[in-house]
């Protein structure tokens, strides 16, 4: 697969906290455009494509991947000149301090900093986000308030570095997705029309997808993201299992936060896996939701699966990620894309 | 009624597993409606068709066929499985109780120690012992899904079973089905999926049939228990029409149609506040530009237990009442 990990880290280097997609939506535009029919950017900032089918197409497939990446958002300046900022997305304030950001649409570069070990006095604990602060070098709230406005957003200054067969970076959560449904499209026509939504705001609360599902109106789908994995020591040990497991191949999700898959989706992506000598996981039931749920109760009901790539330590930073499992889930998107029929959804 | 209440209660049917309570219901219904679909996410529709000349009104009733259930999430050395809840589950009550699987294995939940009975046990503390010797002999796996296995029991005029919630519901569906023989209506009768988690399946249902009213019936809680939070609705004493539950108010013209109907055929009736919980009719009230929605609810003790208790005189009176109400026109009078 020329060109997915080059895909992968112009993807992941690019900024696009939820709400300001632009800069992604721009790379995945040029990216697509001369692989699809039909391609448009909705209201709300959503990528739309359409990919028709080899002959007539047996059904229209959604499959989807998230624009956006978890981020900050200032929300005002202290008196020192440090900037206070909220949570955009699900953080963890415990990987916070002591990191690097790029701030606001002129990229300033941010620091979320915190009392050097000399000065501690010993106190370790975990500072909450409303008393963490950005220092962007400003010494006054007015010198801060000309470089940065209130409602700006920031995020990590994580470069992509290649592992030889892993990768670290920012945003695999969901460009890894993105970089997947390159793939796709940039592949040969299938027996299905390839409706794909590149969606805004799915950190957020599904926004985009949800719209997006409307818009479409597919027969089933297919949503792409990253997905914990929670693979390491104590998880091994206390005999837990763990969420994923990095090199086990993309995970296939029988429940997201709320919805049971489409039965019907899961036995297809487990068979495809099968016939097709695909690696698959099975992620563990519990916790984290994906597009799945906004897309699948739009309009008359949308039968939808989830599919993701194990990712460690996502929304932090950098997360890391096997190349392999990356091409394995291309392969098992496409594969069981192409092989969905109108009977693998009949009912009763 | 109650041979028909007794079929689908002890069906297996957790969140998004509905096939076999499905395939029940379409059996019983199939020789009285006049069309019947599956839709996409797995919910049963049966139209009655109207007498009347078109365009008809279209009513939609909806039960739920789910319940709350059991999915495993891991499977340790020993072979027990730990797990995760579908819909509201409560652990105090999930403790010591016999699950079945779908295949109809069954299952014990247990917690993993009981040194402090004071202290009621959290999810991660249970687990589900279904007899293996070791995880390589385990017979279930990490997705599979367990529902309570309650058996049906009467005492006098009260019924215990499990997942009375809702599959009562569906029983007074389908007996008003077989009952109602001339509507001017066209009558939607809906058994929706997933109504434990995100009642999609009653979502998408309303998006497609597009009614210009709808009315839920499903059970609620009562107040006549020990300590229970005020709330005017006991055993008993008829089914209860919607009025407030915790996410939506019901609109107050469907709840004076169904009350108006109620009196004129003598029927006794509730008024329903519930402070916790709500159902599909939440959702289906605000479906496209918005659809006038109400619920009769049959009044129940001990919901999502294995031993959920009705009356069965409000399950018939709830039938009675839904007659009353479909044989004649819609009343949409401002209160």
């Amino acid at each position: 697969m020329p060109g997915l990990i080059a895909n992968l880290k112009a993807l992941s280097n690019a900024i696009g906290v939820s709400g300001d997609e632009g800069a992604v939506r721009r790379i995945v535009l040029a990216a697509i455009r001369d692989h699809v029919d039909e391609l448009r950017v909705d209201t709300i900032g959503n990528v739309l494509a359409i990919k028709r089918a080899r002959g007539r197409p047996r059904l229209r497939v959604m499959i989807d991947a998230h624009l956006d990446e978890v981020g900050m958002m200032i929300v005002g300046a202290n008196g020192d000149g440090t900037l206070q900022f909220r949570a955009v997305g699900g953080l963890d304030p415990r990987v916070l301090p002591g990191k690097t950001l790029v701030v606001g649409p002129d990229r300033l570069p941010g620091l979320i900093g915190l009392p050097p070990v000399h000065v501690s006095a010993g106190d370790y604990s975990v500072r909450k986000i409303t008393d963490l602060a950005i220092d962007i070098g400003a010494a006054s709230k007015e010198e801060a308030l000309d470089a940065v406005k209130i409602g700006q957003l920031a995020t990590f200054d994580t470069a992509y570095q290649s592992l030889g067969a892993a990768a670290r970076g920012k945003a695999f959560d969901d460009r890894a997705g993105c970089a997947t449904l390159f793939e796709v499209l940039r592949g040969p026509r299938l027996p299905v029309e390839i409706a794909a939504a590149f969606t805004v705001q799915e950190e957020v609360g599904l926004r985009g997808a949800t719209v997006a599902a409307h818009a479409l109106e597919p027969d089933a789908a297919i949503v792409i993201d990253a997905t914990p994995a929670n693979d390491l020591p104590p998880v091994l040990q206390a005999d837990l299992s763990p969420n994923t497991r990095l090199g086990h191949g993309p995970a296939i999700y029988v429940i997201t936060r709320r919805n049971v898959s489409d039965l019907r989706l899961f036995k297809h992506l487990i068979e495809t896996g099968e016939r097709r000598g695909i690696p698959y996981q099975i992620r563990q039931p519990g916790g984290g939701g994906t597009n799945a749920d906004g897309i699948g109760p739009a309009r008359s009901g949308v039968p939808t699966i989830s599919v993701s790539v194990p990712a460690r330590y996502i929304h932090s930073p950098a997360a890391i990620i096997r190349l392999s499992d990356l091409r394995q889930l291309v392969e098992l998107v496409r594969e069981s894309a192409a092989r969905l029929t109108p009977a693998t959804l009949a009912r009763d | 009624m109650k041979e028909l209440i007794q079929k689908l209660t002890t069906a297996f049917g957790p969140v998004g597993f509905e096939d076999d309570v499905r395939a029940i219901i379409r059996a019983e219904l199939a020789a009285f409606a006049d069309e019947v679909s599956v839709n996409r996410l797995g919910s049963l529709i049966a139209v009655k068709r109207g007498a009347g000349r078109d365009p008809r009104q279209k009513i939609m009733l909806v039960a739920h066929m789910d319940e709350i259930g059991l999915m495993v999430t891991h499977i340790d050395q020993r072979g027990y499985a730990r797990l995760t809840p579908l819909g509201t589950v409560y652990p105090v009550i999930s403790a010591g109780q016999r699950v079945r699987f779908a295949d109809g294995r069954l299952g014990v939940v247990d917690v993993e120690r009981r040194e402090d009975v004071s202290k009621t046990p959290s999810l991660e503390q249970l687990y589900i012992d279904v007899g293996a010797a070791d995880k390589a002999s385990c017979p279930v796996q990490v997705g599979d899904v367990a529902c309570f296995n309650g058996t049906v029991e009467q005492i006098g005029s009260r019924l215990i079973a499990k997942s009375l919630d809702d599959r009562l519901g569906c029983a007074i569906l389908i007996e008003t089905l077989r009952r109602l023989k001339v509507t001017p209506h066209d009558v939607y009768f809906v058994f929706s999926v997933q109504e434990e988690t995100t009642s999609a399946g009653a979502r998408t249902a309303a998006y497609s049939i597009e009614p210009e009213v709808a009315l839920v019936v499903d059970v609620t809680a009562t107040g006549d228990t020990p300590k229970a939070l005020p709330m005017a609705v006991e055993l008993g004493k008829g089914p209860a029409i919607k009025v407030q539950d915790a996410r939506m108010l019901a609109d107050p013209r469907v709840r004076g149609w169904l009350a108006q109907r109620a009196r004129e055929a003598k029927i006794p009736y509730q008024l329903e506040i519930l402070r916790d919980g709500t159902t599909d009719a939440e959702v289906i009230q605000a479906s496209r530009s918005g659809v006038p929605s109400g619920g009769l609810l049959v009044p129940a003790r001990h919901l999502h237990s294995p031993s959920e208790m009705i009356d069965l005189s409000d399950a018939e009176h709830a039938v009675k009442l839904l007659l009353a109400v479909l044989k004649k026109p819609i009343v949409m009078n401002e209160e």
